[in-house]
């Protein structure tokens, strides 16, 4: 019996994506663009972090590495009520407006992402071998020219870094229902609808959402591993 | 041009890899470093190539103490374990010459020169790490040349190279020999010493020992100890 629901409901999520539901594909791009902008907020400031991390020795890196590394595991409902109750009216940036906003979820999300963003990317980094910095120089590289041709040698470990950063955000709850609040057509991303369309009973709308979910991740991911051994 | 050393010590922790050691090279020639492992050829050659900054003392050029990135810009080091960056064996010849500023159409050219005497012609698009170990050596020694540095210096360039290669390697280095040019080549190989080496140097323990023309080197030893490396009774 539960087999027959089951497959009902494949076939009924199969349906909503080949007919081209438009209420699942906006879901999809909407949760497509906000991750992404929140990947590329966390680049602008997670690469530039990541290289000095990994690249130049200062007092207290270490601390300030363990921090990153230890910030790897934090709740994303934590960070999300963390974030919600410093932007909600009566917080402290609740001027800001970022409260229920798309843009306030890729802020939240970007904040989640760049400990990882950070941590990998600067181990990469860190993991060039000596001798190519060393080559660099002695064909008369600068310290910056040096930095570049480390960033370019690490280029594939870099782009895997904002892959697994990106997947992170694009498949995290927490921060998209605290500071979405799931509004229908404005805020409610793959995750949020799947977790909402699940306890209302729409299973096979959140079968299809989960389908799609799972495609992209593992897609992103497949591709650029193909890419990288071309 | 001439190259001075002055009392020059380099530690690594508690490791004195480099003695108050002092050397006075000249131009035209090939100056062999020998010496048996640890006793300091690589940490001198570093030091010659503004990869390691001395503790003490002084390298002279033409009269002139040069600081660390003045050295960087007149020397080029080509490695023991050959190190290539991982894209094109053109991208990584040019590498050097753009950061100097050559135009495209030289850097192509030179290139093409370059790879035709290091017996590579055709490699250009070839993925430098993915050719064999004696072709990355001859690409290292080609982007150095390339560079045309007053100092040319050579960390055991041959020592894992088939004898193809190592020939290739040293025919080239002979031919490079040029009056305002010093070349330092460090290797193990008495044999590869007497081939290229107008000078020979000895290093034991950080400190130069023994300093002579080729000849004189092999046929009247300095010190005892100097004596027993050529007879192949230091132990390496």
């Amino acid at each position: 019996m539960i087999g027959i629901t089951i497959l009902e409901s494949l076939q009924e999520a199969f349906g909503l994506i080949i007919t081209g539901d438009p209420e699942v594909f906006s879901i999809v791009a909407r949760s497509l663009s906000i991750s992404g902008l929140a990947t590329l907020l966390a680049c602008i400031w997670g690469i530039p972090l990541a290289v000095i991390l990994g690249l130049y020795s200062f007092p207290g890196k270490k601390l300030i590495r363990s921090t990153f590394q230890a910030l790897l595991g934090i709740p994303t409902v934590a960070l999300g009520l963390i974030l919600y109750l410093l932007w909600s009216r009566s917080g402290p940036f609740g001027f800001l407006g970022l409260l229920y906003s798309p843009l306030g979820i890729a802020i939240g999300q970007s904040i989640l992402i760049t400990p990882i963003l950070v941590s990998f990317a600067s181990s990469s980094l860190g993991t060039i071998d000596a001798e190519v910095k060393d080559l660099a120089k002695t064909l008369g590289a600068t310290k910056f020219q040096t930095s570049l041709v480390i960033l370019r040698e690490s280029l594939w470990e870099i782009v895997l870094s904002i892959t697994a950063s990106f997947n992170r955000g694009f498949a995290e709850l927490g921060v998209a229902m605290m500071i979405g609040g799931n509004i229908r057509y404005v805020t409610r991303m793959l995750t949020t609808s799947i977790a909402l369309e699940t306890a209302r009973g729409d299973i096979p709308f959140s079968i299809a959402l989960g389908i799609i979910l799972m495609v992209i991740v593992l897609s992103i991911t497949l591709m650029i591993n193909y890419f990288r051994k071309e | 041009m001439n190259l001075q050393i002055k009392n020059m010590t380099k530690k690594f922790g508690s490791v004195t890899a480099i003695d108050s050691l002092s050397l006075r090279l000249e131009a035209s020639n090939i100056i062999v470093i020998v010496g048996v492992n640890g006793s300091g050829k690589t940490t001198l050659l570093r030091l010659l190539a503004g990869l390691e900054e001395p503790d003490f003392g002084s390298i002279i050029i033409n009269d002139s103490v040069k600081k660390i990135n003045e050295l960087r810009q007149l020397s080029t080091l080509v490695f023991q374990k050959t190190t290539m960056f991982n894209r094109t064996v053109f991208s990584n010849l040019e590498f050097g010459l753009k950061i100097r500023g050559y135009e495209k159409d030289t850097i192509k050219k030179k290139i093409s020169e370059a790879l035709d005497i290091v017996g590579l012609e055709g490699f250009e698009n070839r993925n430098a790490k993915k050719i064999s170990g004696g072709e990355q050596q001859r690409v290292a020694l080609a982007r150095a040349f390339l560079l045309e540095p007053k100092i040319l210096l050579l960390d055991e360039p041959t020592s894992n190279l088939d004898v193809n290669s190592a020939k290739i390697i040293e025919k080239v280095l002979q031919e490079r020999k040029k009056s305002d040019n010093i070349i330092v080549l460090s290797t193990h190989n008495l044999y590869q010493a007497k081939r290229l080496g107008d000078e020979i140097v000895h290093i034991h323990d950080g400190k130069i020992i023994s300093q002579a023309k080729q000849k004189d080197f092999f046929s009247k030893p300095k010190n005892k100890i100097t004596a027993k490396f050529i007879k192949g009774d230091l132990q390496f």
